[in-house]
């Protein structure tokens, strides 16, 4: 693929290719922060290593799932004033929205793990898991609702009303089932799981929410990348198609 | 004589397909058009696209004056249109189905009795379930909720399927009133001896694509 | 607007009443669900007596979920769905019409499955206006998120099972607000009751401004 077809394609730039050296970088420094450097924890013991995944996934899935939301509203602003613009917002909705979904269940799994460790079970119903299940589903359904085939400035709209709804559902919800689960908060659950965090603990945290940010924001930049491919593949078969039909009984 | 279809070289798209590639035609008012071609050719993609059910991605099309590429919903309440299938809530009567319709388009109950009894639908089955009704009674009971709203334009696609040789007569009749009144009819349809009784002007589509046009305005 | 949207609901209702799919198969289907969950819980009848609340409205949520996915069936059956984006009743009024007919047939559904839980669970009522506000308050919002997410969900071929993916993620504040509002009614449970059925109005609330805004939109689907 010579330099010019890249471009036009838009698989590669400068930019991007930095911005995954670094990615990877910051990927390396932190599981070295966070498996060998920082302390393990007085109550939790090692275990408490899990923190650094658990804590910037969760994070950043609502990050992500936030720039879901906005790029939906921009789309239907956009849309509204002209037919076909704002593709673009739609095409960031969704990308940000599969990667929002991988996060959330890094968090899943990690925090399953981190309960099987200082809990016993993998499961207690705590308030943030039992969010982050829901969350989860919630944009698992908004990328099903995404693959349904449709016009594309109809199924972004469809998508981007669902975002929408979806991204003021999360304080109902998070409100409902933390309150839920403060209500019932007894002895034996609520222990155990924030440890306290300072110093060594405390900058590790942030570096690696940091750390989980570029990385995300590598992800997404390709996926939008590789949905605007097929998104131009699908627009070349169907120009194809149209101009064949042109041509007919010519 | 007013235009009230305007298409200029339009291509819609469904389903990821051209269904319609490039068509011109002009439709004035009082016209009756019958519509003509093979399967798959666009027939019915022309008659949605009128009534602004289909998204137009290239060209200009004009309906009774409203531009579709602006606002595609502001012509349908002028609009009466009849697919391939009959739009019927199958397990209402007839008259509260005909009253639904009518009241939706703020016509009134008296004008249900009068289309039901021009199109042919005996008072004996205005209570009676849609559901156990024939093909043909269905078709009839289509096309009055049709008759009932009074369009300015018709959109029909195959009316005539299912009806009886009676049943053909009287939607003749009807369509040949609706335009002398003003209004103006498009059908698509493979009946072949259509265009010597009602129609005045046949057009032929294929490929998406105007074909053959008997009588452009 | 008012006259437009009785005419829908009522339109919906006569569909029902002819058909008589709410009343003679939603409703015994529920039934069964609230005796099925005793064989679940192993006819624990203490168990089930605090679970009641829960119960019920896990039995709404599958009746109801085969309502909402009824009245857009009925909706796109036999092509009506383009005499439906054809109609000259404006969306909002498409889409409070269709949840007032959703809203009805639901309570409906609960007129059977409360004293179904009642007798089956030996439930008994301590305070019946937080129970009446719980329920009115849960049948408004699963109605208009239903209606809300059918659309969206309709018109497709896989909307059988879209639908529930959907609808129960965002129901799932609904389903907690309602359990816990009615245990503390049946006074299980003493908790604030009236917090979680004003929840319950606020996520109905919610719902029903962006449907009548977006119905509109969400209706073109080709």
């Amino acid at each position: 693929m010579s330099p010019a077809r890249g471009n036009k394609y838009m698989t590669a730039s400068p930019a991007t290719r930095v911005l995954g050296v670094v990615a990877v970088a910051a990927a390396l420094l932190m599981a070295l922060l966070g498996l060998i450097v920082s302390p393990a924890d007085v109550v939790q013991g090692q275990a408490v290593r899990m923190l650094y995944l658990h804590v910037p996934s969760i994070w950043i899935a609502y990050g992500a799932f936030v720039l879901t939301a906005v790029s939906s509203a921009l789309f239907l602003i956009r849309s509204r004033r002209r037919e076909d613009s704002g593709r673009h917002h739609d095409r960031l909705a969704g990308a940000a929205a599969e990667v929002g979904v991988v996060f959330a269940g890094i968090t899943l799994v990690t925090g399953m793990l981190w309960g099987r460790v200082t809990w016993g079970t993998y499961w207690q119903w705590d308030a943030r898991l039992t969010t982050t299940v829901l969350l989860f589903v919630t944009y698992l359904g908004y990328l099903a609702l995404r693959r349904l085939p449709a016009d594309p400035m109809i199924r972004g709209r469809r998508s981007a009303v669902m975002a929408l709804i979806s991204i003021i559902n999360v304080p109902i919800v998070h409100f409902s089932v933390d309150w839920w689960r403060t209500l019932h908060q007894k002895a034996s659950l609520s222990v155990g799981r924030r440890p306290e965090i300072t110093g060594e603990m405390y900058w590790t945290l942030l570096y690696s929410t940091l750390a989980v940010t570029i990385v995300a924001s590598w992800l997404i930049v390709h996926r939008y990348r590789v949905i605007r491919l097929e998104e131009l593949r699908d627009e070349e078969a169907l120009n194809a198609l149209i101009a064949s039909r042109l041509r007919e009984d010519e | 004589m007013s235009t009230v279809v305007d298409f200029q070289k339009v291509v819609a798209v469904a389903g990821g397909f051209p269904v319609l590639a490039g068509l011109d035609i002009e439709i004035t008012k009082g016209e009756i058009v019958h519509l003509r071609g093979s399967n798959g050719v666009g027939k019915t993609s022309f008659l949605r696209a009128c009534a602004g059910l289909l998204q137009i991605q290239n060209g200009d099309a004009t309906v009774l004056g409203f531009d579709l590429r602006d606002d595609r919903i502001a012509p349908r309440r002028y609009i009466g249109l009849l697919g391939h299938e009959n739009h019927l809530y199958k397990d209402l009567w007839v008259r509260e189905h005909l009253e639904f319709r009518a009241a939706a388009v703020g016509a009134d109950q008296h004008d249900v009795e009068a289309a039901l009894q021009r199109i042919g639908v005996s008072e004996r089955l205005w209570a009676v379930p849609i559901e156990r009704l024939s093909a043909g009674q269905r078709r009839r009971v289509a096309i009055a909720s049709v008759l009932v709203g009074r369009p300015q334009l018709w959109l029909l696609d195959e009316p005539h399927a299912a009806l009886d040789r009676e049943g053909r007569e009287v939607l003749d009749e009807i369509l040949i009133d609706a335009a002398s009144s003003g209004a103006t009819v498009v059908l698509a349809s493979h009946e072949r001896d259509l265009s010597k009784s009602v129609t005045s002007r046949v057009v032929t589509l294929r490929g998406g694509r105007l074909w053959e046009d008997s009588g452009a305005a | 607007m008012l006259h437009e949207v009785l005419l829908i609901a009522r339109k919906d209702l006569r569909v029902e009443w002819r058909s008589k799919v709410t009343l003679g198969q939603v409703a015994p289907m529920g039934l069964l669900v609230l005796v099925v969950f005793a064989f679940a819980f192993d006819a624990n009848t203490r168990l089930l007596e605090l679970g009641a609340g829960g119960l019920f409205w896990v039995a709404v949520l599958f009746g109801g979920t085969l309502l909402i996915q009824r009245a857009f069936e009925v909706e796109t059956d036999d092509g009506n769905f383009d005499a439906f984006r054809m109609s000259t009743i404006r969306a909002p009024s498409l889409f409070l019409g269709k949840s007032l007919g959703i809203f009805i047939q639901v309570v409906l559904l609960e007129l059977v499955l409360g004293p179904g839980i009642v007798l089956l669970y030996n439930v008994r009522i301590d305070d019946w206006l937080l129970l009446l506000a719980a329920a009115l308050g849960g049948t408004l919002a699963f109605s208009v998120c239903g209606v809300l997410w059918g659309v969206m969900a309709a018109g497709t071929r896989v909307r059988a099972t879209l639908l529930p993916l959907l609808l129960v993620p965002i129901l799932a504040p609904v389903l907690l607000a309602g359990s816990r509002a009615f245990e503390t009614a049946f006074g299980v449970r003493a908790e604030a009751g009236w917090t979680w059925a004003s929840l319950m109005f606020v996520i109905a609330a919610v719902h029903a401004a962006v449907g009548m805004g977006t119905f509109g939109f969400l209706l073109e689907e080709s």
